[in-house]
């Protein structure tokens, strides 16, 4: 026992500090990289894509919320903003102010530009405390070994890499869409959950469905992450490991090592409803000041009834049917209007549906539920942009040791790659030189999402494979032990 | 038979003394007060580039008393009970085909001002009601007018087709609403029934001359019917409504006549006469109309140059062109005398037009009436232009987004700014710009740009006062109206606006979706230059129509050209696909990841097991096809049949539960 302790310790302490200067280096790297590309003229064309701006995320959209709002008229008239009207407050001065001799937006893109360090930050902060408690719970399961086998990897950095070097992630920084600080907001309710920061969460939570309402779902995950703290293997196992260490225990100097183990255990086992409570009212206290904020910014404006209907209205009816990379917009642009509130009615029924069966089986994995969800949401959101696929791509490689044997990864990854390359193209033909046809388009929408549908199908049953090879080799070393 | 004819005689005799009635009633109302009239002008032009602009102009008069009731003698009924319903207090309706060419046809005079409308319907109305019935007498109307005009103005009724312009489409609105259609197509069917207003209808009078294939081949034809009151008395108690009707066409002479000339004289402007241009001649004059004259136009700009060649000859003073020499003149040659030379007084410059009159009436006397005006020597001049020419463009290509520009151009020859100019640097040249954009064009207003000579200039510093309000997807269409002040030295100025192209629903776009769809145009008035025309004599605006409206004092106004956007279209034979395909992807999305959840550990493993003790039912099935196949008689074994007998009970049992559900859904749902 003793003799693993130092193993790790020392493993903990040398390759870290290789790894962690290695970090360093490529995230000022991607740093430099965001600051050398907003520098360039026009941010190359990126703020109008519709990859990029849908009518949720665009700047150009809110830059004209602020001028109607300067001139005195209420921001959402004419169906032009749909934001929140704080996130105009702080954005809005920025997409007016110059600098002479910089780019137009040169404020608003280092904002951005800090907004995309501070999710890495969060993501690796969230990934290293995942990491730990992984570590942990292998630990007290007597799994080191195979998790040694199988080589840890740094899954915080490499997260945090894989999200700041995304090209989805750069495009939309640079492309000047909103995403970057939804994300922000939704990695900031999730790290404050896997830390135990609770007021964190609530505000983070508050806010991420303040701004673009699908995060609402995130609040399960959170509510298990502050419950049951973090990732760990399934319950039934410490369960069953509890059980048998109380059963064959018998001497006082074996039971006081029991009470060691099982102190991580008894997290796992008991639900802890105070933090849930402590949550719930954080979220309330949270609630009413977002409410007061934002009804005091859009008093003369029609009120607070009047942002619901140009915020969360817009997304829930889809009234907006510019191209973008989802799939709704030309099903209801196709769609009889006979049928049009039933298929909106399917269509987000679809991402709730899926809410409680996702819970149950992945209960024991908070994180990697809100990945389920986050992955979800963007797949069948109504204005999807590239900024919320970053974010779930960032997220997932939180889970690089889970999903090592993962199926068709690399085919996942060739099909991401063609997506975005095809797509572009074929927008270009519809759009711009009228040779194609919006089927086209629709067809790498539809690609697209169904690359998607294998990404989350095949991850969350490389997960459920993951669990069950730990239950499989717990319960060989309980025959082990048996006999 | 008796018995069958009385019926008849007591219709007759009803009938009759209803008559008399009505006569008696309006004879009697026509002493107490405000008569009934109607007038009927013509107004001819030739303009510069050898064409000729016909203005026709009829205009009815009815006192609005209460006495009067629901009888009209001359006054449409039709037009009388649209106003007594819906309250109106002014509106206009304009039919055009063709564009006003501002340059070569003038933009500073009355008639471009009043009459050169924009191509396809234009409808406006000011209504008497309270502010929140506005929309819906406006509503009503518009149906009622497309019925009335047999034209697609009904589809003015829904809210994103038409605006309540502020202040830039005319100084005091009211209840003000405004709407175009830019793509009607204007013919026939709509001028009968504007032709049916009038009491002569096209059997008598100046209307005769209404040959619709010679109308409906000139290059620009406006068909336009104005409604206003007007007070009679000088206390404002007794108002009357008066309905204007003006045909403003123009025509180009005879072209075989044109080509003979041309081949001899290069620069000799075509001859015509009123046979030439319409093919007919006016045979009567309309007995109800009070006056029914012909006036012939000529502009100060041909004044001037007659003044010229007159000069030059040395052979005439200016003053014979006035007097008597109309008829054997050096430049050209009038198959009539005129009753009488009208001389304009313009106190801004030396020359006047000058407008020569007809009475049809004395003509006619004679035979048909059929002037005709020869060129005997070539004369060239032009038009008085608009302060500055006005044209709006699209720019940027692409189905994604592009921007609207409008720009100025000072056209330095026009007399309007000369005098302005000298008036020194400070001076400034207001624009008034009532732009309505539908809500598939979505405008960004925080992109505005102005423009003057080449140079950008921030955009307070031009635009005086402004006025924006959003279009709002399908609710409602964008306005923009804005007062721009220029430099009176300005040449050139531009305002720019970026757009992104709206995407529709396929209901949504017209049956030629890939033609595009038209933004209407922009009207452009000057409030600083007002075009009106004075005449010496006072009494002359009492009696005749064109000429009282040719001295009102209204701003100069010109419209700019409809643009035309493509806005990219959807497959509009695939709806099937998509609803199909895309609900495919849904239910892979569900039915895999429901099927990854559902797997069980151990679970493929059990499955095996269970299949390797008892036979599936489709072997089972396979087996049993197989057997008969081979004609050997089925050997069903105790247990499977007992398993068979489960599993049809079971079965059965779920047939239960679904009737049950289902009967119970179709029971509530009642």
């Amino acid at each position: 026992m003793e003799e693993r302790e130092t193993m790790s310790s020392t493993t903990t302490k040398t390759k870290p500090k290789r790894s962690n200067s290695e970090f360093w280096i490529w995230f000022a790297a991607s740093v430099a990289f965001r600051l050398v590309l907003i520098h360039l003229p026009k941010n190359l064309h990126l703020s109008s894509r519709p990859e990029v701006a849908t009518p949720l995320t665009s700047i150009r959209r809110l830059a004209e919320g602020y001028w109607l709002k300067q001139s005195s008229m209420s921001p959402y008239a004419g169906s032009m903003y749909h934001g929140s009207p704080l996130l105009l407050l702080v954005l809005g001065p920025l997409t007016v102010k110059r600098i002479e001799g910089q780019p137009e937006h040169l404020l608003c893109s280092l904002l951005l530009v800090i907004a995309d360090i501070v999710s890495a930050l969060l993501i690796r902060s969230t990934g290293q405390s995942l990491h730990k408690s992984y570590v942990q719970h292998l630990e007290a399961l007597d799994l080191f070994k195979f998790s040694e086998e199988s080589g840890m990897l740094p899954s915080g950095d490499i997260a945090a890499l894989v999200y700041l070097w995304n090209p989805f992630t750069i495009v939309a920084c640079v492309g000047l869409s909103t995403s970057p600080i939804e994300n922000l907001a939704i990695l900031l309710a999730l790290y404050g959950a896997c830390k135990g920061l609770v007021p964190l969460a609530a505000f983070g939570w508050v806010l991420a469905t303040h701004m673009s309402l699908y995060p609402a779902i995130l609040i399960i995950p959170i509510i298990l992450f502050l419950g049951y703290g973090p990732d760990a293997p399934p319950r039934k196992l410490f369960l069953q490991r509890s059980y048998r260490k109380c059963g064959t225990s018998s001497s006082s100097d074996q039971y006081r090592k029991t009470e060691d183990v099982t102190d991580p255990l008894e997290l796992r086992i008991n639900f802890s409803w105070r933090r849930v409570m402590q949550f719930l009212l954080w979220t309330f206290i949270w609630g009413i000041y977002f409410l007061l904020l934002c009804d005091i910014s859009v008093k003369q404006y029609g009120g607070l009834s009047e942002m619901f209907k140009r915020t969360y209205g817009f997304i829930l009816t889809v009234k907006d049917l510019s191209p973008n990379i989802g799939v709704l917009w030309y099903f209801f642009a196709e769609v009889f209007n006979f049928f049009r509130d039933f298929f909106l009615i399917v269509f987000h029924v679809n991402i709730l549906f899926m809410i409680l069966p996702l819970a149950i089986r992945l209960k024991h994995r908070p994180g990697f539920l809100a990945f389920v969800y986050l992955a979800i949401s963007s797949m069948f959101k109504s204005y999807p942009s590239i900024g919320d696929s970053a974010l779930y791509l960032g997220v997932v490689a939180l889970f690089v040791n889970e999903l090592a044997d993962m199926n068709f990864s690399f085919f996942l990854f060739c099909g991401y790659v063609g997506v975005s390359l095809l797509s572009p193209v074929m927008h270009n033909l519809w759009i711009w030189r009228g040779t194609g046809n919006a089927n086209f388009y629709f067809a790498t929408a539809m690609a697209y999402a169904c690359l998607q549908i294998v990404l989350v199908v095949e991850s969350v049953s490389a997960m459920l494979n993951h669990d069950r090879k730990l239950r499989k080799i717990t319960t060989a070393q309980l025959a082990d032990g048996k006999s | 038979m008796v018995l069958r004819s009385r019926p008849i005689f007591s219709l007759l005799l009803l009938f009759l003394s209803s008559y008399g009635f009505s006569t008696a009633f309006a004879s009697g109302s026509a002493i107490e007060g405000g008569e009934e009239d109607f007038s009927e002008e013509l107004l001819l032009k030739p303009l510069p580039d050898r064409k000729v602009l016909a203005h026709f102009h009829f205009e009815t008069r009815a006192p609005r008393t209460p006495s009067y009731g629901r009888h009209h003698h001359l006054f449409p009924k039709a037009i009388a009970q649209l106003v007594k319903k819906f309250h109106i207090q002014e509106m206009e309706l304009s039919f055009t085909q063709g564009r006003w060419n501002y340059e070569s046809w003038g933009g500073f005079e009355p008639i471009a001002s009043s009459n050169a409308k924009p191509p396809g319907v234009e409808l406006w109305a000011v209504f008497d009601v309270p502010p929140d019935d506005v929309d819906a007498s406006w509503k009503n109307l518009t149906h009622s007018i497309s019925g009335l005009f047999c034209a697609s103005i009904n589809f003015l009724e829904s809210s994103t087709a038409y605006a309540a312009p502020k202040w830039s489409f005319r100084p005091d609105p009211g209840s003000l609403r405004y709407g175009t259609l830019p793509r009607e197509a204007v013919c026939t069917e709509n001028l009968t029934p504007w032709l049916k207003l009038l009491p002569c209808r096209d059997k008598a009078g100046i209307s005769l001359l209404m040959d619709r294939p010679s109308i409906y081949r000139g290059f620009y034809h406006s068909q336009r019917l104005r409604l206003r009151s007007a007070k009679t008395s000088s206390d404002g108690t007794h108002s009357s409504i008066i309905l204007e009707q003006t045909l403003t066409v123009v025509l180009h002479p005879d072209s075989q006549k044109m080509s003979t000339v041309n081949s001899r004289e290069p620069t000799l402007q075509p001859s015509w006469s009123m046979s030439s241009l319409f093919g007919k001649k006016i045979s009567g004059t309309c007995v109800l109309a009070k006056s029914s004259t012909v006036y012939l136009q000529l502009d100060w700009g041909v004044v001037r140059e007659l003044k010229n060649l007159e000069n030059g000859n040395q052979v005439l003073g200016v003053a014979s062109i006035m007097e008597e020499s109309f008829v054997s003149n050096p430049a050209f040659v009038l198959s009539d005398k005129p009753d009488k030379v009208i001389r304009e007084v313009d106190s801004r410059s030396e020359e006047s037009a000058i407008l020569y009159e007809f009475s049809v009436r004395k003509h006619s006397d004679l035979g048909p009436f059929d002037l005709g005006f020869t060129w005997k020597t070539p004369v060239v001049w032009s038009c008085p232009q608009l302060p500055l020419r006005v044209s709006r463009f699209l720019m940027g290509s692409g189905n994604e987004r592009g921007a609207i520009a409008i720009s100025f151009r000072s056209a330095r020859a026009r007399e309007g700014l000369t005098h302005a100019k000298s008036m020194g640097e400070s001076c400034k040249v207001d624009v008034n710009v009532f732009q309505v954009v539908p809500w598939y064009i979505k405008v960004y207003f925080h992109t505005m740009k102005v423009f003057v000579d080449g140079k950008p200039l921030a955009v307070s510093d031009i635009i005086e006062k402004i006025h924006v309000s959003p279009s709002e997807d399908k609710v409602s269409p964008g306005v923009l109206e804005m007062i721009l002040k220029l430099p009176c030295t300005v040449d050139s100025a531009a305002f720019t606006l970026e757009f992104d192209k709206g995407f529709l629903h396929i209901d949504e776009y017209p049956p030629d979706a890939n033609q595009g769809f038209d933004i209407p145009p922009a009207v452009i008035t000057f409030p600083t230059f007002h075009v009106n025309m004075h005449f010496g004599e006072d009494n002359l605006s009492k009696k005749s129509a064109v000429l009282s409206r040719f001295q009102e004092n209204i701003p100069v106004r010109s419209y700019t050209e409809v643009l035309l956007v493509p806005l990219t279209t959807p497959d509009f034979s695939m709806p099937y696909n998509v609803i199909t395909i895309t609900c495919t992807v849904f239910a892979l999305y569900f039915g895999s990841l429901l099927n990854v959840l559902r797997r069980r550990v151990n679970e493929e493993e059990r499955f095996l097991k269970s299949k390797g003790k008892r036979p599936s039912a489709l072997s089972r099935l396979l087996s049993k096809l197989s057997a008969k196949l081979g004609g050997k008689r089925v050997v069903a074994s105790q247990s499977s049949a007992r398993s068979s007998s489960f599993i049809s009970l079971k079965l059965i049992l779920k047939i239960i539960l679904v009737a049950g559900i289902a009967i119970a859904w179709q029971y509530f749902s009642e």
